[in-house]
């Protein structure tokens, strides 16, 4: 395939009136010996019908969440995605174009992006919001530098219970300005005031920020309220890495003190698509706002008086601002983003309360179940659509075992947690969402049994 | 805002306003019903017991399917795109996005797919990606990459971080990157971010780094030199054998921003220039859409000796006879760690690797000679009515200035923009590179025709003499738009980032 559409006659056309003779010529100024000399060495080109036979080949051989019953979770989730999102966002209008550099021809971009940030402000129940991060994970990194950059201090305070690769990424980017992450470890489950307390006196006046999950990694619902204001007392900021399904029926954290809240916004009509493009999101209090990260886009009006708005506080940014911008980051979700505008506009308060709500209905029912199949749960505490279940065979391998007969039964049993937590070695944390049926846990639960007595 | 006050049946006109979606909104109005659960008895707050639960409902807009359709639908008519037209916008290769990577990517077993399946329930996802490595290593002439950044300037800070990470195996602390003066902004706020102190160097009268000043500029302090090439001006810089000698002699590395890249595939490789670490942003050379300002990917490519710093996991391919398997590997201990979640915006690698296979070698050397030869077509055009600040070959985009008209008439590289809106174009990139006095940043891409570039040139000619006629015609545009020019310099002072709710 090639999509430019020049014939010959047209190139030649083009080359005389530049005077010359071949394309070679327009590479001059590239010196001979830079110059590849062959062709490149990648398999030939393939027309769309040889394309799709070849993608379809690849995806049939993933477990996708058409074929097999996904149990999977750990940020990720498989929600119901309403049908009207995926033909809007295939709009050309959408899809095509960039960053809303000129705002006269981007109004239904970003008419798009404020009301996506009001969204955001209203179900994290803070002030400020942007118009999107990469992912989750980046977004809380972002939150941490800008909560080293507020207090000057340079270490930042999470729970094990934090998700791990929310913990490796805050990391990675702390490396940069040389700050510093320690984790508290909770054999619990759960964060809770003391251990915060007795972590932060530990170091006084040395974290800059405590990053709590919301609910947490192992779908627990942690006190936020509390640990917020412990956070306060030792001068640190508290960002909250949240479920943006939980914030329809939790109460928001900013009600709850977070200075900061962040999360991944796949939940809300983002496909799965093996961990990404889903979005970061970022909503902060109003006195951050010079220091947010990222694209704002803000109200305003035309020379005619008419509203309209444009991107705005841009002098935060890295084509302003350059080596002192608060961020580096350009090219954001925006799509992404906008998928979950139209997700909270076609639900609206009440429909993401039933989902949520339906979440934790799922959810608790399921445990019951596994419970009742041997699965135990492995950690007391309230939990919102995934928890951790011990599962019943003694042996070293039973995660395997659980996963294999999972796929051999049309079920992604769920997910794995030996690597980052060697003490769950024999556990896996289950999600049920409000799209799953009784009659797929009955199937997990038989997974779970047979691969128990095998 | 709710189209209140304007005349009867203004606000049923596309393409000209659109009032917000909590115009819409109405008590109790109701949308999409989601699954009801299957577990009805189970009593939320005995569930969450101890939980303190929402008493206040957040203010989203209460509508109808209908209604949500139909108002981003008019919102997405308010917008200009690729699809609806030329959009010149330098630095972002703004070409066609095949339809074919939307329909592939969109395949269940990409789409419906869940990061954490087991990895042989992910076979074909793992080999996606491997091969999309391999493609992006040949077509870079590196050893290894990752695909996990999610964008350039992410892909920016995965390669400083690597730069940090090996001199620090190697026992040094390097602590300065050079940038030339010329680099895109998100250069400098990275190296920054990623712990550097930013040193720029001046640009030499061909537009390329100045050599002596960089050998000035360079020492045992140096960790990174970072460079795009063919740089921000659209122009190749010919010393690059040289600078990336001096640059290693220093014992610094060699950092290449391939946000240009689409100038140079098939034709010559970063490896080969001597650079060791490569980003490529594949929604602009492999035409992934840009979706209003992302998802991106970044990947970056480096050599064998920097491929222990490379993030987690990397994707590794295990071959017994004829089978070939994937797997992760996590266990790399000289790794920088992990810049975002899971494994990258795997669903924009997708698209991109099926464009690479949709063109294979041929078509992306074509693409490469299509972009220059429409580039330097353009550029002569342009230069009637526009300075040319760097009077040489261009790549695949070039920098005019409007520096010339706005002596003759006042008008600025600004207005002209706004002009061209009312033609009906989106404008090239204006104002940037910094050291172009009224740039405009023209990138024509590939995918254009003759008459296009023809038509766009016209235009650029009549704005010219409306200049020198009718100036104030410039100030005031655009006119046919939407909107007209908005008060940013308001929006900044009292910033109003979001609606009134409910
Ligand atoms: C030259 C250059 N470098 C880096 C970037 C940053 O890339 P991204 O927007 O994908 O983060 C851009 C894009 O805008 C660019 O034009």
């Amino acid at each position: 395939m090639y999509y430019g559409p020049h014939t010959e006659e047209d190139r030649q056309a083009m080359l005389a009136f530049l005077g010359a003779e071949t394309v070679e010529d327009l590479f001059a100024d590239i010196p001979a010996e830079l110059r590849l000399g062959r062709p490149l060495d990648l398999p030939e080109a393939l027309d769309e019908t040889a394309l799709r036979r070849l993608f379809r080949g690849l995806a049939a051989k993933n477990a996708d969440a058409d074929r097999f019953v996904v149990f999977a979770g750990g940020g990720v989730a498989d929600h119901y995605v309403p049908a009207a999102i995926a033909p809007l966002l295939a709009r050309g209008e959408f899809l095509t174009a960039y960053t809303p550099y000129q705002p006269e021809v981007s109004q239904g971009t970003l008419a798009g992006i404020v009301e996506f940030q009001t969204m955001m402000c209203e179900l994290t129940g803070l002030d400020v919001a942007n118009a999107s991060m990469y992912d989750g994970a980046s977004a809380t990194a972002e939150a941490a530098l800008l909560a080293l950059d507020q207090t000057k201090r340079s270490r930042i305070l999470c729970p094990d219970t934090l998700p791990p690769d929310v913990r490796a990424t805050i990391r990675t980017y702390l490396s940069g300005p040389g700050g510093e992450v320690d984790v508290v470890p909770c054999p619990e489950g759960s964060f809770t005031s003391e251990r915060l307390q007795a972590a932060l006196a530990a170091r006084p006046g040395a974290y800059a920020a405590v990053v709590v999950g919301y609910p947490n990694y192992f779908g627990i619902v942690e006190d936020l309220a509390a640990l917020c204001e412990v956070a306060h007392r030792a001068g640190a900021l508290a960002i909250a890495y949240c479920d943006p399904i939980a914030l329809g029926l939790l109460e928001s954290p900013g009600a709850l003190g977070a200075d900061v809240a962040v999360g991944d916004g796949q939940p809300l009509g983002n496909a799965m698509s093996f961990g990404g493009p889903s979005f970061g999101f970022f909503a902060a209090r109003d006195r951050f706002i010079r220091r947010m990260p990222g694209r704002i886009a803000g109200l305003t009006r035309d020379l005619s008086g008419r509203e309209g708005s444009v991107l705005t506080l841009q002098t935060r940014e890295q084509h302003i601002r350059r080596a002192r911008a608060t961020s580096n980051i350009c090219t954001n979700n925006a799509l992404n983003a906008l998928a979950a505008a139209i997700y909270l506009a076609l639900l609206g308060p009440a429909g993401l309360r039933e989902v949520a709500t339906a979440c934790v209905q799922n959810a608790h029912a399921a445990m019951e179940r596994l419970r009742a199949a041997g699965a135990r749960p492995a950690f007391p505490g309230p939990f919102f659509k995934e928890w951790v279940v011990e599962l019943p065979d003694p042996r070293e391998d039973a995660v395997d075992r659980v996963l294999a007969v999972g796929l051999a039964r049309g079920v992604v049993a769920g997910t794995p947690l030996a690597r980052e937590y060697p003490a769950l070695s024999r556990h896996l944390l289950v999600c049920v969402t409000e799209a799953r049926t009784r009659e797929e846990v009955e199937r997990l639960a038989a997974v779970i049994e047979e691969a128990a007595s095998s | 805002m709710n189209g209140e006050g304007q005349a009867p049946g203004a606000v049923g006109l596309v393409g000209l306003a659109e009032p917000s979606i909590y115009a819409r909104s109405r008590p109790g109005r109701r949308g999409v019903r989601p699954p009801a659960g299957f577990a009805p008895e189970v009593d939320v707050a005995d569930a969450l017991l101890g939980v303190r639960l929402r008493e206040v409902p957040p203010g989203l807009p209460e509508t109808s399917e209908p209604e949500v359709v139909r108002h981003f639908t008019r919102l997405s008519q308010l917008n200009y795109a690729v699809d609806t037209g030329f959009y010149p916008l330098g630095s972002c290769t703004m070409k066609h996005n095949p339809r074919i990577g939307e329909e592939l990517a969109q395949l269940a077993g990409f789409a419906r797919l869940h990061p954490a399946v087991p990895e042989e329930a992910a076979q074909g996802a793992l080999e996606l990606m491997w091969r999309l490595e391999e493609a992006l290593c040949e077509i870079s002439g590196m050893a290894r990459a990752t695909l996990q950044p999610a964008a350039g300037a992410q892909g920016e800070l995965c390669g400083m971080l690597i730069v940090r990470a090996y001199h620090a195996s190697r026992g040094e602390g390097r602590r300065k990157v050079i940038v030339p003066d010329s680099a895109h902004g998100t250069n400098p706020a990275t190296a920054a971010m990623a712990g550097f102190e930013v040193v720029e160097v001046p640009s030499d009268a061909r537009g390329g780094v100045d050599v002596g000043a960089l050998s000035r500029a360079l020492d045992g302090d140096t960790a990174a030199l970072m460079l795009t090439n063919p740089n921000t001006l659209g122009l190749f810089d010919e010393n690059i054998a040289e600078i990336a000698r001096l640059t290693h002699e220093a014992g610094a590395l060699l950092y290449y921003d391939g946000a240009n890249a689409n100038a140079i595939l098939g034709v010559s490789r970063p490896g080969d220039m001597g650079f060791d670490i490569v980003h490529f942003n594949l929604h602009k050379t492999f035409s992934t859409p840009h979706g209003m300002g992302g998802p991106g990917a970044g990947p970056v490519a480096v050599r064998d000796f920097l491929a222990p710093f490379l993030p987690v996991p990397v994707v590794e391919r295990r071959r017994e006879g004829s089978r070939e398997t994937f797997r992760f590997d996590w266990d790399r201990p000289q790794s920088i760690g992990r810049l975002r979640s899971h494994y990258g915006n795997f669903g924009v690698l997708v698209r991109a690797y099926a464009y690479i296979r949709a063109l294979g070698a041929e078509g992306l050397r074509r693409v490469s000679e299509d972009a220059v030869l429409n580039a330097n077509y353009l550029m002569r055009l342009v230069a009637r009515d526009f300075d040319l600040p760097y009077d040489r070959l261009c790549k695949h985009e070039f920098v005019v200035s409007a520096k010339g008209l706005r002596e003759r008439t006042g008008v600025r590289a600004l207005d002209v923009a706004k002009r061209l809106l009312d033609f009906g174009y989106h404008p090239p990139t204006v104002y940037f590179p910094l050291i172009v006095e009224e740039a405009m940043m023209v990138e024509p891409t590939e995918t254009e025709t003759k008459e296009t570039l023809d038509d766009f040139a016209r235009a650029l000619h009549a704005i010219a003499e409306e200049a020198a006629r009718e100036p104030d015609r410039l100030r005031e545009a655009p006119t046919r738009t939407p909107v007209r020019r908005l008060d940013e310099a308001g929006a900044a002072r009292r910033p109003v980032v979001r609606y009134p709710a409910g």
